[in-house]
């Protein structure tokens, strides 16, 4: 029990960083963030695992030790247990007086009527009942009940094994991952097209279920007035499915808390975001990129930020790097600022560079930054680098091309997953909840009457121990004793 | 419509704030009229010997005075005096759960929604949790002398919820639209309000077994004040250990709740979210409490301790996350 205790204790403590720090698996950017942020103590951090602080040796070490304690005591406590299922109610003490819950009475019955009736009576509360001579004429009644107590106790440790191994099944077997699809485009349930993917230890990429859909439609609802101005009412994808290549494709409605259910496999909507539709000519005329680029929100009013690489620009490859402003307008210190997350009046504001946008030096890129090292902007007379404001439908000219902001696209962030045997865990915490109950509110109790024959008549006594807390076993002296004499009034 | 009830609303909890207030009044001139009155010294309970008791069916039915309140001298003023300040608080404490709950009601009704959606709706709903877990412990166990905290601990959040948290009604965000929310924050609030009179109880379980121990230590027999109006700690104990036990099943409900949900809004059922983090931390607590209490060197004393470690974390689940964290349960308003 100590060990269990100063466990549970450590497992508590154990789980603290990973909320305060900033987690790998939770929250990625935010771990960037305070890499960049803390230089000196990000490496440390790493050593010590705390990025990801549930898969860290440490963490793992002492949910180990707690499961190798749980079944250090699950064993022989489920040995002592059937044994005791078969036990008999033990013999009353000498001294019953001695027990703080006690009563006693003198009466005119015998010791044989006596121990009759309150043998009728434990018997009828389902208690497991012995009647017994003492040896000096008395006759004594024991009596308990409650041994389902443990029962509860050892299901709901058991469960927490079920659980357990229910978790290592879902993350063994099956596989996360996301995806950023632009409202027209299409996604095939393979390994290329995802933007992250997070395999279990035993998935193999074959065992992809092989669906498809298109993304054909998506909004979203914003509040218009204060207050809560702004806030999200509705979020709504409209999905073409195939179940796999030549099914009968049906549309499905795709929302928050609505997912899509493939094979088992299932498409959760996430997030959402505004992909500029942008094109790109170089100093020849020529398009070098055209297309809608997946900006990343950044805030409530989905203010986004996102690049635009056009490496087959000519004469020198071009880069953007920029925010955009769903509802745009200008702020005091006049800049530009979102003020709505609907498409109010969607404006970009970039800053253009020319050189060499790093594609080829073999080490890969995010989509999502532009690497700056070869790269120089153009700069206005004051040496500033000029930021170019955009609404749909505007052009601006650059000393090398041109970008014209064709329109917005919604794009949909989506989670697809594969959980195998999520139902083990799940009926692993039900079994639990179930044990507990019976752990916490079966109270093993102790009885005995014992009827002692006398001159002035027989000494009942009555006697009650409780083998866990919570009880009042006074009451059940005064029930018992009461119901006695009662029953002897109407003898 | 929308904007009668929901103003409504704020007048039924603004006056269940101030009627609280008074109850507490109420709470405290009953502490006080004790101060100098001596009660008589709880002893363990007495063998009952009787000849003949009165039938089980016609048993004398148990009135406000538990049987382990020491049976107050009705011959004394001051006796009179507390008990009647206790009835007052008490009476006022109902009251105030009426307009409270009302409250609550109206607020569900203006927003067309079960009222949980935000760090206000949270505060109210889980005093009133808090308050009725009370209500129901006083009806139960008699357990009026938790008055005067839990009528404290009700006016302290529902005057910040009042003063500082409150936010005009606003529609939910898309991922509490889902019939799970009603579900997993109702079973947080009740258990919460568990948690909550469990560790008031465990207060007054320290403050008074500290008191037995010094008054048994110094063989001083002087039994005067509020303190010795209370259950004996362990009659105390009894009650913190009730609590919990039926609090900590239902937060193992909350939180499984919480991760069925999670899988349909969110696409995994635990992803250690701070939130997450703080509740699996808080069960992990209880349930070392519950260990503690049946671990030779933890029972009493220090398992009481554990029990409000385990509240502590809970607090700072629900204030520090909910205002100063970040992740996907941002739901304060703040």
């Amino acid at each position: 029990m100590r060990t269990a205790l100063v466990l549970l204790f450590l497992l508590a403590l154990a789980a603290i960083p990973g909320s305060l720090i900033p987690q790998q698996k939770v929250d990625a950017s935010a771990v960037a963030a305070f890499r960049s942020a803390h230089p000196s103590l990000a490496p440390w951090f790493d050593r010590l695992g705390m990025f990801s602080v549930y898969t860290s040796p440490w963490f793992s070490a002492v949910y180990l030790l707690l499961m190798v304690s749980l079944i250090g005591c699950f064993i022989p406590r489920l040995r002592l247990y059937a044994k005791a299922t078969r036990a008999r109610p033990p013999k009353a003490p000498r001294n019953l007086a001695r027990f703080s819950s006690f009563d006693s009475y003198v009466t005119d019955a015998t010791p044989g009527d006596v121990s009759e009736r309150a043998r009728s009576l434990l018997s009828a509360q389902r208690r497991r009942v012995d009647v017994y001579e003492d040896g000096s004429g008395g006759v004594v009644v024991a009596a308990e009940k409650g041994y389902l107590r443990e029962a509860g106790n050892l299901v709901f440790h058991f469960a927490v094994l079920v659980v357990l191994v229910g978790l290592a099944i879902t993350s063994l077997y099956g596989f996360k991952g996301g995806v950023a699809v632009v409202q027209g485009e299409s996604f095939s349930n393979t390994l290329i097209q995802y933007d992250d993917f997070s395999p279990g230890g035993r998935f193999r990429s074959s065992q992809l279920a092989p669906f498809s859909f298109k993304v054909d439609t998506f909004s979203a609802a914003y509040k218009p007035t204060e207050p809560g101005r702004g806030t999200p009412l509705h979020f709504d994808a409209g999905l073409t499915v195939r179940d796999q290549p030549g099914a009968t494709p049906y549309r499905y409605d795709l929302r928050v808390n609505h997912p899509l259910q493939v094979d088992g496999t299932s498409v959760f909507l996430v997030g959402h975001g505004y992909a500029p539709v942008i094109t790109v000519r170089d100093g020849k005329g020529n398009i070098a990129y055209s297309g809608p680029v997946v900006f990343l929100p950044l805030d409530g009013t989905f203010t986004s930020y996102g690049v635009v690489k056009a490496p087959d620009a000519q004469p020198t490859q071009l880069g953007l790097e920029g925010y955009f402003f769903p509802t745009g307008a200008v702020d005091q210190t006049n800049h530009p600022v979102s003020i709505f997350p609907g498409l109010g009046n969607p404006v970009i504001s970039f800053v253009a560079y020319h050189g060499n946008l790093g594609l080829d030096s073999g080490v890969p890129q995010s989509v999502y930054v532009l690497d700056k090292k070869h790269l120089k902007t153009y700069d206005r007379a004051n040496g500033r680098p000029k930021v170019l404001l955009l609404k749909v439908g505007d052009s601006a000219r650059l000393k090398d091309g041109s970008v014209r902001f064709d329109g917005v696209r919604p794009w949909v962030k989506l989670q697809i997953s594969h959980s195998p045997g999520k139902l083990v865990p799940l009926s692993g915490v039900l079994l639990a909840i179930a044990g507990l109950l019976g752990s916490l509110f079966i109270r093993p109790r102790r009885t005995w009457v014992r009827a002692t024959p006398g001159a002035g008549g027989t000494l009942v006594e009555i006697a009650v121990l409780d083998r866990a807390s919570g009880g009042n076993p006074d009451d059940h002296v005064d029930q018992v004793s009461s119901t006695l004499q009662a029953g002897e009034d109407s003898a | 419509m929308t904007d009668t009830l929901s103003q409504l609303s704020n007048l039924a909890i603004t006056g269940a704030t101030i009627v609280y207030f008074v109850a507490m009044l109420a709470h405290v001139t009953e502490w006080a009229s004790a101060r100098q009155i001596t009660a008589t010294p709880v002893v363990a309970r007495p063998a009952l010997r009787r000849r003949v008791t009165v039938p089980a069916t016609a048993a004398p039915a148990t009135t406000m005075p538990a049987s382990d309140v020491p049976a107050p001298d009705r011959n004394s003023d001051g006796e009179e005096n507390i008990d009647r300040f206790g009835r007052i608080g008490f009476s006022l404490t109902v009251l105030a759960v009426g307009l409270h709950l009302a409250g609550v009601v109206t607020r569900g009704a203006a927003a067309g929604r079960v009222p949980w959606g935000n760090m206000y709706e949270f505060a109210t709903t889980g005093t009133l949790a808090v308050v009725l877990a009370y209500l129901v412990l006083v009806l139960r166990y008699k357990v009026r002398w938790l008055g005067l905290p839990v009528t404290s601990f009700a006016l302290l959040i529902l005057g910040l919820a009042v003063l500082l948290l409150y936010r005009p009604i606003s529609p939910l965000v898309p991922a509490l639209h889902s019939y799970w929310l009603a579900i997993h924050v109702l079973a947080a609030a009740i258990a919460s309000g568990g948690f909550t009179v469990g560790a008031l109880a465990s207060i007054l379980y320290l403050v008074k077994s500290r008191a037995e121990r010094n008054a048994a230590a110094c063989h001083d027999d002087r039994r005067t004040g509020y303190l010795w109006r209370l259950p004996t700690s362990e009659a105390i104990d009894r009650i913190a250990y009730r609590v919990h036990a039926f609090a900590f099943p239902l937060w193992t409900f909350a939180v499984l709740a919480g991760a069925i949900w999670a899988q349909y809004a969110w696409g995994r059922f635990w992803g250690w979210d701070p939130k997450e983090t703080w509740a699996f931390i808080t069960w992990v607590a209880y349930a070392a409490y519950l260990h503690a209490r049946a671990t030779a060197g933890w029972q009493g004393r220090a398992a009481a301790y554990v029990a409000l470690v385990g509240y502590s974390t809970f607090l700072f689940n629900f204030v520090g996350i909910n205002l100063f964290g970040s992740g996907l349960h941002s739901y304060s308003g703040m």
